[in-house]
């Protein structure tokens, strides 16, 4: 039977963990291959690095622990922020990266994902969906949640699902950072109108909720940050708390 | 020893390159190569595959007397190849990803789209799933039966001959997911991408 996906996330910032485990016996805590390994050995089912990185002077940065990480860590390794063209995500799996995501440039440009969908396949290709909730819909946000694209995200998924795209990681940016759980109307939503896997992301503050992604959420992975980061969870936990649930996990 | 990983230019294969280099250790040479003759004179050859059958397919059509020496290096001299997701399926004779593009023929059967019961499964299957191992094989040995490997793809190998069915998994359907015919072994999971278990299955490929 085919096991939900518990996905912890690094944000990375001049090749730097800037919200990671905060454990004390770290040798450095900044280190984001110390820290995928520590996720990857503690039973996590795939690492995802989020480059936050602003400037572009520092965007090569990534390439870098990317290569490191892949070569340390054999469990999937998906990696996103500013990837904007084919080329950014050739670069990010010669590297070792074995999915990248990408948000913007799928909204501004959709020949991004149709091109490398077709040239690397599906299975490497995610579609990152920021949405936020306006009236009775979910509306599209670009560059890091600072613009509004306007397009309704229900329909917005089902394009993205045609256009070529494996997976769908969705982010409600009304729950992002609240720790209140995730956006459960919008994940089941999302999932009934398409056919390709979602992964749930954005506002997980107990174990509860991953469990609640999942099973109302109709996700088939959860991604979450801070739970894990700060030793309030660790991995093999979340686990054995969906397991003793009935939830499907690797153990 | 030397083991060559067929670098055809089709998908990325970097996370194969990582895994066999972490298991080979100084041990064995691990060749990243197109050449005909390093492909000939190795002991053992891993096939990788993303992306499409039929790119795949075209991808190695595009080098020049690439399947030949493939086909020379497990058919006739029968020594020992793994091939890995659709490096698997390129074993078969037929494909019908994207258009019906004829395979490589070395284990008859052919490649379809899973069927996921009409929507009630997601596809492409991603993630975590538990292998039942139906055969005694050299590539599992120390792998116990119910071991996750990671897979991801949306088409599967449907064998004539089912007596080559080393595991299948549990999805929409039985999902056949490694094969073992004499010298030649194929995974539909990802042992790069496996952990601890992925590994011992490099491991055991590696060490045959």
């Amino acid at each position: 039977m085919l096991k939900n996906r518990i996905i912890p996330c690094l944000d990375v910032k001049n090749g730097r963990v800037v919200k990671g485990i905060n454990f004390v016996d770290l040798k450095d805590a900044g280190d984001p291959v110390e820290q995928a390994k520590i996720y990857s050995d503690g039973g996590a089912d795939e690492i995802c690095f989020l480059d936050i990185t602003a400037s572009n002077e520092n965007r090569d940065t990534i390439y870098d622990v990317v290569e490191k990480t892949s070569k340390k860590c054999f469990v999937p390794l998906t990696v996103g922020g500013g990837v904007r063209s084919v080329e950014d995500i050739n670069k990010l799996l010669n590297c070792g990266a074995d999915k990248v995501s990408i948000n913007t440039a799928a909204v501004e440009n959709p020949k991004v994902i149709i091109d490398s969908s077709k040239k690397f396949g599906s299975q490497c290709i995610v579609v990152a969906i920021d949405a936020k909730k306006n009236g009775d819909k979910w509306e599209v946000f670009t560059h890091g949640g600072r613009n509004n694209s306007g397009i309704d995200a229900l329909e917005y998924a089902e394009q993205m699902e045609k256009n070529g795209a494996g997976e769908l990681l969705v982010t409600s940016m009304d729950r992002d950072g609240t720790q209140v759980g995730y956006d459960i109307d919008l994940m089941s939503k999302i999932s009934s109108k398409v056919n390709i896997p979602v992964i749930a992301s954005g506002g997980v503050g107990n174990l509860d909720h991953l469990m609640d992604g999942i099973k109302l959420g109709k996700a088939s992975a959860v991604l979450a940050a801070s739970i894990f980061h700060y030793g309030k969870h660790s991995i093999k936990e979340a686990k054995d708390y969906l397991d003793s649930k009935g939830i499907p996990v690797r153990i | 020893m030397n083991v060559t990983i067929v670098d055809y230019k089709s998908g990325n294969i970097s996370s194969v390159i990582n895994s066999f280099k972490e298991v080979a250790k100084d041990k064995v040479t691990i060749e990243v190569t197109s050449d005909l003759n390093k492909i000939k004179s190795s002991d053992k050859v891993v096939l990788p595959g993303q992306g499409s059958f039929k790119s795949c397919i075209d991808a190695l059509n595009k080098i020049k007397g690439l399947t030949d020496t493939l086909s020379e290096f497990a058919i006739t001299n029968q020594k020992p190849l793994l091939g890995i997701c659709v490096g698997l399926q390129m074993f078969a004779d037929i494909g019908y990803e994207e258009t019906e593009t004829k395979g490589l023929g070395w284990i008859s059967g052919k490649v379809s789209k899973i069927d996921n019961q009409g929507g009630k499964f997601k596809l492409p299957h991603i993630g975590w799933n538990e292998i039942n191992i139906v055969k005694d094989s050299k590539i599992f040995r120390d792998i116990e039966n119910n071991s996750h490997m990671y897979f991801v793809h949306s088409y599967e190998f449907v064998p004539n001959d089912k007596k080559v069915i080393s595991a299948t998994t549990d999805y929409s359907t039985k999902v056949v997911c490694s094969v073992e015919k004499e010298n030649i072994f194929g995974t539909q999971f990802h042992p790069e991408k496996s952990d601890k278990f992925g590994l011992k299955i490099i491991d055991n490929f590696i060490s045959l």
